[in-house]
């Protein structure tokens, strides 16, 4: 029997190594994993390399992360915000590592890693410092860059409802990089809102299919941390 | 000489989109636009975060923080409005599906290179969002900006000074002074503001501007 569904949220976040490169959902606070991410910390893998739109918000979930020094370099396409403090302080201490992309490309080398694509040309960035040092390529008159797939060793992703198969629907815009995040990583744990009977889920409609997914915990709406704040 | 408020600005820009086009509003100045749509035009909103058909921001009470816009500011869905993971958001962009996207600027210069990201200061901490994918992917981008900057210096220029978001990307500007169109010849001004002559227009801007027959700008 296949059954992806684990108890805890620390099970959920069970063997993320040291060094580990880590991908985590969300759009600010939209489809950020706060639970798997608090268990992470509680957890205690340190040098990790995170994969994320942004570099935290507030105090919390990623932001949290950062701030208990687990994190040796970020890649993503827009740290600097109204609350994001605690990179701001790091960058400017030079204690992270900053791998700034552009948000398209950013999603299109993690899509190209979960679909073993190994690299693209995308003309976005080109003549920019973002290019600078990249091979480029003139195909029918058009300038592109070429851009390197992004693969995680784990990915932690916010979904609204799973079955025990991993399939995964999500909610509103907290879909954002969890599609192609849970594609792109060895080991994928899910924090799913509620989980479902197999065949509950509209085949129709589900948009993980399972064979993505790993490991699946349920974490109620009620005691997200986002939510909480959100209130 | 009259120059136009931010909502006149938003308001200028608005009456150029039409009816049924797909457009992306950048963080900032170009969200204002959303506010002037004619109500008589069906205009889709797309967001960079995977939303087509955004509505307006909801009443007091009623936000959902998993309903949110680049800006992370809480938003609607319209009826017919649809969901989609980031890289089907770029893909619209970078293949071309988006008619417009209007975005602020620092700088544009007269060939349409776009300046809006960074200001590479020494101590700035960058940030580049969906900047760079917005400029090359649209089918028109509009820039929507003051002319001038706080220290009085034209923001339309021979050579970005700025890092760049795209290369010869803008196809018009909107300023709080004049509609200008970047083309193979230069800048082609296509209005001003009512007692603006083109020749304070041109002081004004500091760089060759060409001129057609001239139409007020209201």
């Amino acid at each position: 029997m296949i059954n992806k569904i684990v108890e805890s949220v620390e099970a959920a976040v069970a063997g993320i190594h040291d060094g580990a490169t880590v991908m985590i959902g969300g759009f600010g606070s939209a489809g950020q994993p706060a639970a798997l991410i608090d268990a992470l910390i509680a957890q205690g893998a340190k040098d990790l390399t995170i994969v994320n739109n942004n570099a935290g918000n507030g105090e919390s979930g990623l932001a949290a992360l950062l701030k208990a020094r687990r994190v040796r370099k970020i890649i993503c396409s827009f740290p600097r915000q109204t609350d994001s403090q605690v990179f701001d302080a790091l960058y400017r201490a030079g204690e992270i590592e900053l791998e700034l992309v552009p948000q398209g490309n950013l999603a299109e080398r993690i899509r190209a890693a979960g679909a073993g694509i190994g690299a693209f040309f995308t003309p976005t960035a080109y003549g920019t410092d973002l290019a600078k040092g990249k091979e480029t390529r003139q195909i029918e008159g058009r300038w592109y860059v070429l851009e390197y797939p992004i693969h995680g060793d784990f990915a932690l992703v916010k979904a609204a409802r799973a079955d025990r198969w991993g399939n995964l629907v999500y909610r509103k815009t907290a879909r954002n990089f969890g599609p192609i995040m849970a594609a792109a990583a060895k080991c994928t744990a899910v924090q799913a809102e509620e989980v479902v009977e197999l065949g509950e889920l509209d085949p129709e409609a589900i948009v993980t299919p399972g064979i993505y997914v790993k490991r699946v915990v349920r974490v109620t709406r009620e005691i997200r941390a986002d939510s909480v704040k959100a209130a | 000489m009259d120059r136009l408020n931010r909502d006149q600005m938003a308001a200028r820009v608005a009456r150029d989109i039409a009816d049924g086009a797909v457009v992306n509003l950048g963080i900032g100045l170009p969200t204002l636009v959303a506010n002037h749509l004619p109500k008589d035009r069906e205009i889709l909103l797309h967001s960079e975060n995977g939303v087509l058909g955004m509505g307006p921001a909801p009443a007091p009470g009623l936000e959902d923080h998993e309903l949110i816009n680049a800006g992370k500011q809480p938003v609607t869905l319209l009826r017919g409005g649809s969901f989609f993971h980031h890289a089907d958001s770029f893909g619209m962009m970078r293949g071309g599906h988006l008619d417009i996207c209007v975005l602020g600027a620092f700088q544009v210069s007269v060939r349409g290179d776009l300046a809006n990201w960074h200001t590479g200061g020494p101590d700035a901490i960058p940030a580049v969002g969906g900047a760079m994918d917005l400029a090359i992917g649209a089918k028109q981008v509009f820039v929507m900006m003051e002319h001038h900057t706080k220290n009085g210096e034209s923001k339309i220029v021979e050579r970005c000074t700025y890092p760049l978001t795209g290369m010869e990307c803008v196809n018009r500007i909107y300023t709080d002074l004049a509609v200008l169109d970047v083309t193979p010849a230069g800048l082609l001004v296509r209005e001003m503001v009512a007692g603006l002559p083109f020749d304070e227009l041109a002081r004004l801007t500091g760089v060759p501007l060409l001129r057609e027959p001239q139409r007020a700008y209201a």
